[in-house]
Parts: structure tokens; sequence; C-alpha cells
């Protein structure tokens, strides 16, 4: 083992460059897009008159845009080097992880054309056209079969940890993408799903919440696991927290979705079933989080100095806090409170601009720094998106707060005649100041990915002279 | 013994490790479960709006105050023992119904503008929200709603029983210019659909792929192919903004609650 370590692994690190590109680009257009919803709810007139850019239309453009897009690329960027670095092997199939690439960029092009044009399903975050549907299923089984079969191939006796995470989200997320897309077409534009009512509901949210669980936090563990040990240059904190990580979300997080039902027409057990398990998936979260954090024993120091660790850390700091936001919500007298409410909206971005998105700069710096073999073009600048990024997603996340509470409150007010305090539109005109505050604070964030962007473009010119196949110094 | 051989958690879990099949196949089993179990009773266990085909809707027994089963068409609006016969003689009350053709078309403008990303068609029972917006949802009130509609958010208010609250007229000026009716209303212009004529070869489709569904297809005693041949003619001539009317004043009348009766277990 160790004589094969050390002779000379040749990667296949192009199409990981392009995934790195992309998910950069995708994170601009994606939180711009934000930033454009977000100050159409505070500015209607935003709207235009322009059925295409109307909030119902465009809304959909961005979650697909940062989950699909920006997430996407950022999963299979990281994925496609955690299973070759770590397997110190090269990609089963080079053809196919750029038929990946091309497939997956295809696909966000066409949902750039579609969703405008009012191509929905109804779904939320499965708003895609069926035939749309059916490439997504493709594209993806290509990218989990090359990726499953890179670890078949691995000359490392174990499976590394990231690579449970990353093979846990792609079963998962074929799971839930075909039961959840299954659709009768009426045309090329339009589908109907197969399922109904309670059903479809359920379906809908088994997908919802799995779709964060496993794609957007399993697959980021993946990057934990990998990225913060390399970055801080110390072991994963402890092996037996990240089996009992593993295995614990792995099973759990799936019972999750039924809490998005609480008090509906389904059936009361399935949402308290729901429920349980969501505060009980306090344990293996926090577990995880402390896992990642703890790595830094003994280096704590290189937060002064590290930039890009400053990133991966608060991800960590962020993730503990939606998994504890998460649970406390899914308690059923919270959730009467909350459903409905912009405290969704805030705990989404929670997750979605604070663990997710730090987690994925952080690691692209990395592999900025490695794929071209070279150092950031300003260290300064890393500092400076951090700030950014850090000030943005706390604005957004505390107005949301503050407005989904507020918005509870004031729905549920009794005077004291026993009649209802406020009119709806009363609650809507007093969110006006809080939906400026959120746009504000995407709008910073958003400017945060401009820098990266900026940053990364000046790097990559600075590194061309040294570009090559072998950039990435070949010791797994 | 070198590194790679010690064992540093238990035996299952290093050899599982240590195969790409067995991590694979313990990973694809464990991430089954959950779903499995809160999805598949939901198929077949009472109170989901279900109809299993036996017309009992999976034994579903809403008692009323005396204890006595209500007759599930009471619910659901069954043609052959209600007293109105055709989607046309439908009265609110008689039971919960499928969407007329204009409505049909109203409800796929409806999906495609993203109305659901604002307004839930989910009421919960909860004082508050009978007293802002009637009686709680019932499972069977969606039955008929593949992709349901309930959403998850209210950015604007909950439409579940909308029907009759305002007059179509009403309906019409807000749907174009929402502020000049509510000023503090953040919902876009809908004016354009004053414009736009209903799309009818899609509108007669969709009817025909609402009764090929395999779970709660429309009956086709209600989607006659005689209903479905004069589709057509019937939303002729009709503005998008007629159907979405149409659809918004279909909702939540379907079923004639009684007070104090528990409707959901």
């Amino acid at each position: 083992m160790e004589a094969k370590q050390a002779t000379t692994v040749k990667y296949d690190m192009d199409v990981v460059r392009w995934f790195t590109i992309a998910a950069i680009i995708y994170a601009v257009v994606g939180t711009l897009i934000g930033v454009y919803v977000a100050s159409e709810l505070a500015f209607p007139f935003l709207n235009f008159d322009i059925p295409e850019i109307t909030f119902g239309r465009l809304r959909p453009l961005h979650t697909n845009a940062v989950i699909f897009a920006f997430g996407g690329c950022v999963l299979m960027a990281t994925g496609f080097y955690i299973v070759q670095r770590t397997g110190a092997t090269k990609l089963w199939s080079n053809t196919m992880a750029w038929f990946t690439f091309i497939g997956w960029n295809l696909i966000i092009v066409l949902a750039v054309i579609t969703l405008p044009l009012g191509l929905s399903s109804g779904k939320e975050y499965a708003e895609l056209p069926w035939w749309v549907d059916i490439m997504i299923a493709v594209v993806w089984l290509s990218y989990g079969f090359n990726y499953i079969m890179t670890i078949g191939i691995r000359k490392t006796s174990h499976i590394y940890v990231s690579n449970w995470f990353t093979m846990g989200m792609i079963v998962m997320i074929t799971y839930l993408h075909v039961v959840n897309s299954l659709a009768i077409p009426v045309d090329m534009y339009t589908a109907y799903s197969i399922y109904s009512g309670v059903q479809d509901a359920m379906i809908q949210w088994w997908w919802g919440h799995n779709a964060v669980g496993f794609y957007l936090t399993g697959g980021f563990l993946g990057i934990m696991y990998y990225f913060i040990p390399k970055q801080s240059g110390r072991p994963v904190f402890s092996y037996r927290l990240s089996v009992l990580h593993f295995w614990t979300l792995t099973f759990g997080y799936v019972w999750l979705g039924a809490h998005h039902l609480q008090y509906t027409a389904l059936p009361d057990w399935t949402g308290s079933l729901g429920a349980a398990v969501s505060l009980a998936m306090i344990i293996p979260s926090w577990g995880g989080a402390m896992n990642g954090m703890m790595t830094l024993s003994g280096a704590w120091d290189k937060l002064r100095t590290d930039y890009i660790l400053r990133f991966l850390v608060t991800a960590m700091a962020f993730y503990a806090m939606s998994t504890f936001d998460g649970p406390v919500m899914a308690i059923k007298s919270v959730n009467a409170l909350s459903h409905y409410t912009d405290w969704t909206v805030g705990h989404v971005h929670a997750g979605a601009l604070g663990w997710m998105s730090m987690i994925s700069f952080g690691a692209l710096y990395h592999l900025v720094k490695k794929l071209w073999n070279t150092e950031m073009y300003s260290d300064k600048l890393v500092n400076i998106h951090f700030w950014i990024a850090l000030i943005g997603a706390v604005t957004y996340i505390v107005a949301m707060w503050v407005s989904g509470i507020m918005q509870g409150l004031m729905w549920r007010d009794y005077d004291e005649y026993g009649t209802l305090t406020y009119t709806f539109v009363e609650s809507v005109s007093a969110m006006h100041p809080y939906y400026v505050m959120r746009a504000v604070g995407g709008a910073i964030f958003n400017l945060g990915t401009w820098i990266m962007l900026f940053n990364v473009v000046m790097t990559i010119r600075q590194a061309g002279a040294v570009r090559g196949v072998n950039a990435v110094a070949a010791r797994a | 013994m070198s590194d790679h051989d010690h064992i540093y958690s238990t035996k299952l879990q290093d050899k599982i490790e240590r195969s790409t099949v067995l991590m694979f196949v313990f990973t694809a089993v464990a991430v089954a479960v959950g779903g499995i179990v809160e999805i598949v009773p939901l198929f077949y266990l009472p109170n989901t709006g279900m109809a299993g085909g036996d017309g009992t809707f999976n034994n579903t027994q809403h008692k009323d105050l005396q204890g006595n089963a209500i007759p599930m068409d009471k619910i659901v609006w069954n043609p052959t023992t209600s007293a109105h016969k055709t989607l046309a003689d439908w009265q609110p009350g008689d039971g919960v119904r499928p969407y007329t053709a204009l409505e049909t078309a109203g409800r796929h403008v409806y999906i495609r503008e993203g109305c659901f990303l604002c307004h839930s068609q989910m009421i919960r029972p909860f004082r508050d929200e009978k007293d802002r917006y009637g009686h709680y949802s019932i499972a069977e009130e969606s039955m008929y709603d593949h992709t349901y509609q309930w959403g998850s958010k209210r950015t604007g208010p909950d439409l579940a029983r909308l029907a009759g609250k305002y007059s179509d007229e009403w309906h019409r000026k807000h749907l174009k210019y929402p502020r000049d009716v509510v000023p503090e209303s953040v919902m876009p212009n809908f004016f354009f659909l004053d414009k736009n004529p209903v799309d009818v070869v899609k509108t007669v489709k969709t009817m025909e792929v609402m009764t090929m569904m395999p779970f709660n297809p429309v009956p086709k005693t209600i989607y006659t192919d005689a209903y479905i041949a004069g589709a057509a003619k019937e939303i002729e001539g009709k503005t998008e903004m007629d159907a979405v009317i149409a659809y918004l004043q279909s909702l939540g009348n379907h079923v004639k609650f009684e007070e104090g009766v528990n409707y959901r277990d």
C-alpha cells in the first residue's frame, strides 16, 4: 500500500476544474436572482408587468439555480476530486464525467429557458418539465455510477468517510427524484403528478426535505470530512463519531419530511412521527458538527491566518445552528406558529447561506489552489469575502426570523372583543421593512460571490503558465 | 500487523467500509426505510382521501354529532346517488367534485404562474384560521388535485375556501392590478391573463389525463365521454382570466361541514 501511494497517480482533474469554475459562476447568478425576487416582494413594481420575470416564475429559477446549478456543481467538483484523491485512483470513466458535466449544464440552461416561460410542474424544488426530469435522472445516474465505480477501483483498503456520505446522497436522490417526478404528460409543457392530495403532499415533502437532507447536507458533509482535515492539516477528530454520524443521519433523516405537514389533512401520526425523529436528529447533527469543529483542536490558531479555514469552520457553526433551529420548528406547538411564515425561509437560508455556501466557498478556494497549483491571487480578498458573506447571511437570517415570528403572532392575535386583531394585509405591510432588510442582506452576500469570482479568475490567470494535467501534487 | 488491517470500529463496520458493494447495499436499504413507513400506509389507511375503489375510501368514517357514520357520498360527490347528476348541475355542498373544463384551464394558469408559492390551500384546525379562512381542510377536498396545491408559505392569504368570498368582478380587478384594490399588496399584476385565450386543446387533454391517473382518477361517470367532448365548446372564447376566476370561485365550497363534527379522524 505504501509503495503504491508513493508512485505517481495521474488524476482526471480537468473535469473537476470545469465544475469548480461553473460552481463559482452559478453562485453569482443564483444569488443574484435571489436578490431580485426578494426585491420584488419588497417593491412589487420590480415585476415590471413582464410575465417572464414575475415572482411566481423567477422564484423557482432562483431555487433551481442555487440548489442544482451552484450546489450541484460544487458537489460534482468536490465529489470527483475527493473520490480520486481518497482512492488514489483516476476516475472510472473520464468520458462519462464529461458527459455529466455537459448534461448537467444543459439541464441548467433548459431551466433558465423553461421556468420563466411558466413551465412549472407545481412541485416546489421539482418544477422542471417532465422531459427535463428524465434528463436529470440520466445525468444524475451517470454521475452516481461513475462515482461508485471509481470507489470500486480505489487503491486504498477502506472507503473514506466522505464517500459514504456522497454514496448515500447518490442513492437517496435517485429514489426521491424518480418517485416524486412520476407524472402523466399532457403535452411538452405540462404534466400532472400521478399522486394527488395527501399522498402527493407526503411524497413532495419526502422529496423536499431529503433534497435538503441528502443533497444539501449529506453531500456537503462529505465535503466537510475531506476539506476541513485537509485545510487544517489535522486528522478528523473522531472516526467513531463519523461512523455514528453517517449511519444515524442516513437512516434517520429520511423520516423528517412529514414535519412539513403538521396540522394539515395528512394523518396526525405521520406528522408526529416526522417531528419525533426530527428532534432525535439533533444528536447526530451536533455530533457531526462537533466532529468537524474539534478537528481543529490543536490548530485553532490557524484561524487567525487561514481565511479559507474561517469559511469551513463558520459553516460548521451554522450547520449546528440550523440543525437546532430545524428540530425546534418541527415541534408541533412551534410549527403551529412558524409554518407558512418567513421563519421557514430564514431557516432554509441559515442552512443555505451559512452552512452550505460557506463550506462550498471554503472548499472551492481550497480546490482552486490545488487544481491550479498556485496561491490565491489575493488572500486579503478571501478574507473580505468571508466577512461580507457572514454579514450578508446574518442580516438575511435575522430579518426572516423577526418577520416570520411577527407574522405568526399577528395572524393569531385576538383583541379584547375576541375578534382577530389584524387583517391579513396588515401583516403583509408590516413585513415591508424586513423584506427590504432581507434584500439588502442578500445583496451583500451576492457582492461576496462577485469578489470570489474576480479573485478566482485572477488566480487562474496567474496560474495559467503552470497549468497542466499534473498540477495536483500526486500524493493521496 | 499493518495499520490497514487494524479494526477501529466493529467487524461489520470494517467489512462494510472495505467493500463498495456492501456499502452500497447497506446505504440503499437504510435510506429506504423511513419513506416506506411514512408513505405506503397513506395509500391504504382511512382518512387519506384515497378512493379504494369500493366507495368506502379505505373505510374512512366521519361521524356526526350523534355518532352515526356520515355516508361518504355526502363528503365526496357521487353522481349516481346524488340528486344532481352532472358537473353542470352540481351544487355547493354536494360533496367534493373534480374541476369543470373552465376551472381545469384556470388551475393550469394557477400552477404556471406559481401562485402556490405564496398562497396555501390548506387550513389548519386553529381558532384564528377558522375565523380568518373557514373550516379546516380535510383530505377528501384535495383528492382530485393531481399535483396537490397545499403550498408551504403564506406571503398572501390561504385560498382553500375562497369560493364566493369575493365577486368575479372584484377578482378581475384584483388579479389585473392588485394594488388598485389592496394598496399594501405585493402581488404581481396579472393583467395579461385578460388578453390570453384559454388553451382549449391542452385543457381537454388534461381532463383525459385526469381520468387515466393510477391513484384517484376522475371517475368516467363524472368526466363522461360526452362531457369531455363538449368541453371544448364550453371554454371556447374564454380568457385565462375567466378561467382563473372560475377556478378560484370553486375552491372550498364542496363539502357541507357540520359544526362540532370531527372530520379528521
